[in-house]
């Protein structure tokens, strides 16, 4: 067989317990275009796997929806190089490309074989795309359209209509408040000079970070980090986001809709990638909402009453701190029930923390299961976007396991008391139970 | 929807990695096909077990039954209390799921490779010793009522899709949705679920798939000690249906509340029999990718770019079913464009095929795709354990998988164009509209800033 066994742990071993696993060995650098560079080489599958992100997520939005159309436009035309060009170019070669977009982050990602020929191609039209877009009228206009009309519909669906509504309760003036992809009015009013200004202040080499996993050489490496940031814009100051204000009233928005069931969500501004209650939050929430089947909301909710398909709660750890959301969907009429439900196991596991049983259970499960986050190309890259975006340490894998094992009782308990005030949290309901939604109707405008 | 291809056989561009598809497999006494695929780029496995048993089986009357019954098996045994797999499984480190389809119904385990003979004593335990209890059997309904509700019933395209299926199949099963219609939910009862299980859960009615960094021998050993001592069953005959001929166009309207209306067109098309020698369903792939298996495809380029008579486009078609197949073009009419515009425009789409068949250039565009997937496939031990475990349930066997994708690089110009005269007329179509309404209700669907204090 000749699927090489060694892969993923070219070096770093760290043996925590005995299901540890060797984690990737990670090399980081700078470019000399500024952008940070973490590059794992790994030669078992003959592809390659490469993201660009940078700070220019909906966040940074003056007029919501600019940050997004500027992302969506990036492989739309570049100089030289019609649309046409680039998906043509991409799919000759059996190449994917793609991206992501949040509050914080635009990231363009790209998967190719790791043949030369293909290799440089899909890396060529990459370069282009990102260093070199085009932003041409008669796209964003298309694209606009296209865009409202995605915006319009998702606006009569409870799920999408849930969303926003939580978001604007949770962050009220805040940028993470802004609807990631816009807002029709808004996205209505853009014009390409938007998008060049947004590009020229917030894609630069200096602020980007280039994930690099797969079939290639560190040298190699370090010439694709080149080739892919060298011409990015360079740019003065990096305006910083307001800080979130963490405490909120607690409001109750009931929003009519004619679907058979109740979208609920509850929740507040939760933590930040950097928090240093990182691991005590994320434990616990695996025990009160994250761990799936054997959490206490699924627990309650699901097994022993049948009142939902899915229950969770989970934190959303951005550069600044992002939502803790609990969410579910149940039939209208048992609506309320469910609610009621929801805020008692919420507010027990406030007041009482986890017990010690919960707690080995879930360290069990996070670590025992650790060799599952990193066994694919695709993970780790995740993985070194996430690392070097946020600047977490390269040695964040190697200690994971150590920091889930060292979370107590006391330490989840203390955490979530400073950071979950059930007092104190939004909950929109939409598709809301009709008596209620009605007297919560009269006074709407 | 998006070209869906099976493949496993392994064809690296570069010449100087070629891996070889490390597949083994064993029959138990039993009747259970036990096989592994070897892959040890990381400590970890899969263990997936396919029973042959879908909602196509499924009485009238009784739709959805595979489905309850696929929440039920996490019920507990009697070993194993209700909610304990997921429990144990869990404190292993473990994460875990099921899936029914119209063809299976599959539950799977990725763990730590350590973990694999946790996992297989608990499935091979749930294989013939569940226990039903009409208490859970009542709490676990109302739970995939809510699943119904959430994913068709308050999802307009869902609903279309349920009601096209319903249309366009006159006789065959897959007129029936997997998840069951709501009425049949409510009458089934916990003697449905007994019967359904006693009927399908049998070692020799199940395909064992195990994935990861594992020894072939020694995952045959662990299975003979936790499976083999389970009985065979006789299992019901299967019925076969042949769909009727259909003899003239379908068209329906679906009402539900939403901005955009959206266009299906779904034509009845063959699906591979004798993998050997079949040629049009490799053709019809090949016209799915060259429609819409990539950006830069027919659709997208002319309808969504140039035209802009769709604000998005999709193609769908499965060569690999149990049963019949449709080949399926969906759209959504931009801003200021009718549902007709849009199927004018797909109507020309297909006039220009059937006219002037395809390009070399689209040919390769697409075959290149599918020889970079087999690569990138690679990369996860999970999907290609599903392949196998796929092609298993619905009869064609994994091997079939290197003759598929060979037989995809066969298929000429010609041959394209050839499928697209045959099954894309309009006797063979159903087209189904959705028709958007407006959210009802006296405060309507954006109030904001409502909120009371509580």
């Amino acid at each position: 067989m000749s699927v090489k066994a060694e892969l993923l742990c070219v070096a770093a071993l760290c043996c925590f317990t005995s299901l540890a696993c060797a984690t990737p060995h990670i090399q980081s650098w700078q470019s000399a275009s500024g952008a940070k560079v973490l590059f794992v080489e790994n030669h078992d599958i003959a592809m390659l796997d490469v993201a660009v992100s940078v700070p220019a997520g909906s966040s940074f939005d003056a007029k919501s929806g600019v940050a997004g159309m500027t992302h969506h436009l990036l492989d739309k035309g570049a100089t030289g190089l019609s649309e046409d060009d680039i998906s043509r170019g991409m799919a000759d070669i059996g190449a994917q490309f793609g991206g992501s977009f949040d509050q914080d982050r635009a990231s363009v990602s790209l998967r190719t074989l790791s043949s030369a020929a293909e290799r440089d191609q899909a890396l060529n039209i990459m370069a282009q795309v990102l260093q070199q877009p085009a932003f041409m009228d008669a796209v964003l206009t298309r694209e606009k359209v296209r865009l409202i009309s995605a915006l319009k519909e998702a606006e009569t669906q409870p799920e999408s209509i849930a969303d926003k509504a939580f978001q604007k309760a949770v962050y009220g003036a805040h940028p993470y408040a802004l609807p990631v992809s816009g807002e029709v009015v808004s996205v209505e009013k853009i014009t390409i000079q938007d998008l060049r200004d947004f590009y020229a202040a917030h894609y630069n080499a200096s602020r980007a970070v280039v994930a690099i996993m797969g079939d290639v050489t560190r040298a190699q490496a370090e010439a694709i980090a080149g080739q892919l940031t060298a011409q990015l814009p360079v740019s003065g100051g990096h305006a910083a986001l307001p800080a979130v204000t963490m405490q909120i009233p607690a409001i109750e928005q009931r929003i009519a809709h004619p679907a058979s069931q109740s979208h609920i969500l509850i929740g507040a501004p939760g933590m930040s990638r950097s928090d240093p209650d990182y691991f005590p939050l994320y434990v616990g929430n695996y025990i009160l909402g994250g761990g799936g089947f054997v959490s206490r909301l699924m627990n309650e909710v699901r097994e022993k009453r049948g009142l939902a398909y899915s229950v969770y709660s989970y934190f959303m750890p951005l550069k600044q701190p992002g939502a803790f959301q609990i969410g579910l969907q149940t039939k209208k009429e048992q609506a309320d029930e469910a609610l009621k439900l929801v805020r008692n196991t919420l507010a027990e596991f406030i007041t009482q923390g986890p017990t010690e049983k919960e707690l080995r259970a879930a360290r069990q499960n996070i670590v025992g299961g650790f060799a599952l986050r990193i066994d694919s190309n695709r993970k780790i890259l995740d993985y070194l976007s996430i690392i070097g975006f946020y600047d977490l340490p390269l040695t964040y894998l190697d200690d994971f396991t150590a920091r889930v094992e060292r979370v107590t009782v006391a330490q989840i308990r203390d955490a979530f008391a400073r950071h979950i005030h059930p007092q104190a949290m939004a909950t929109v309901i939409v598709g809301a139970p009709e008596a209620k939604a009605e007297s919560a109707g009269g006074k709407n405008k | 929807m998006r070209i869906y291809l099976f493949f496993v056989a392994m064809w690296l561009g570069s010449g100087q990695h070629i891996a070889q598809a490390e597949v083994f497999e064993r029959t138990l006494a039993n009747g259970l096909k036990v096989i592994v695929k070897e892959d040890h780029r990381a400590p970890v496995v899969v263990q997936q077990i396919w029973y042959k048993a879908g909602s196509m089986d499924e009485r009238t009357g009784k739709t959805g039954i595979a489905h309850v019954l696929e929440h039920l098996m996490f019920k507990g045994t009697r070993s194993v209390p209700a909610g304990e797999f997921s429990r144990r499984i869990a404190a292993a480190g473990g994460r875990e799921n099921a899936f029914t389809s119209y063809d299976y119904t599959a539950y799977f385990q990725q763990l730590h490779k350590s973990r694999l003979p946790l996992a297989m004593k608990l499935e091979a335990d749930r294989m013939h010793n569940l226990n039903l209890s009409a208490d859970e059997f009542a709490k676990e309904v109302r739970v995939v009522m809510e699943e119904r509700r959430m994913r068709t019933d308050d999802q307009p395209q869902a609903l279309l899709q349920e009601k096209m299926m319903a249309v366009a199949y006159q006789e065959h099963p897959y007129q029936n949705p997997v998840i069951g219609w709501m009425s049949d939910l409510e009458s089934l009862d916990v003697a449905d679920a007994a019967a359904w299980y006693r009927l399908w859960y049998a070692p020799n009615n199940a395909t064992l798939v195990i994935a990861g960094d594992v020894k072939a021998s020694e995952v045959f050993a662990l299975a003979q000690r936790h499976y083999g001592g389970i009985a065979r069953r006789v299992l019901p005959p299967r019925r076969n249906y042949t769909e009727p001929v259909q003899l003239g166009v379908k068209r329906m309207v679906v009402k539900a509340p939403a901005e955009l209306p959206q266009l299906v067109m779904s034509y009845h098309t063959p699906v591979l029999q004798q993998p050997e020698q079949d040629w049009q369903p490799y053709a019809l792939e090949i016209l799915a990718g060259v429609l819409d298996g990539n950006e830069s495809a027919r659709l997208n380029k002319h309808l969504v770019r140039e035209q802009q008579v769709a604000s998005s486009v999709g193609v769908g078609y499965d060569s690999a079913s149990r049963g019949p197949s449709l080949f399926t073009l969906q759209a959504t009419p931009s801003t200021g464009k009718t549902v007709g515009d849009t199927e004018t425009a797909l109507r020309q789409e297909i006039a220009l095929l059937i006219k002037e068949g395809v390009s070399e250039e689209e040919l390769k565009r697409v075959k290149a795709q599918v020889m970079a997937g087999e690569v990138y496939k690679l990369d996860s031990v999970f999907y290609q354990a599903m392949q196998i475990g796929q092609m298993e349930s619905i009869g064609l066997g994994h091997k079939t998988l290197p003759v598929m994708l060979a037989k995809l690089q066969a298929v000429t110009a010609g041959q394209v164009q050839q499928v697209a005269r045959e099954f894309l007329q309009d006797d063979n179509l159903t087209v189904a509209v959705l028709d958007p309404q407006p959210l009802s209700g006296k405060s309507g669907h954006k109030v904001e800033g409502a909120a009371h204090v509580r």
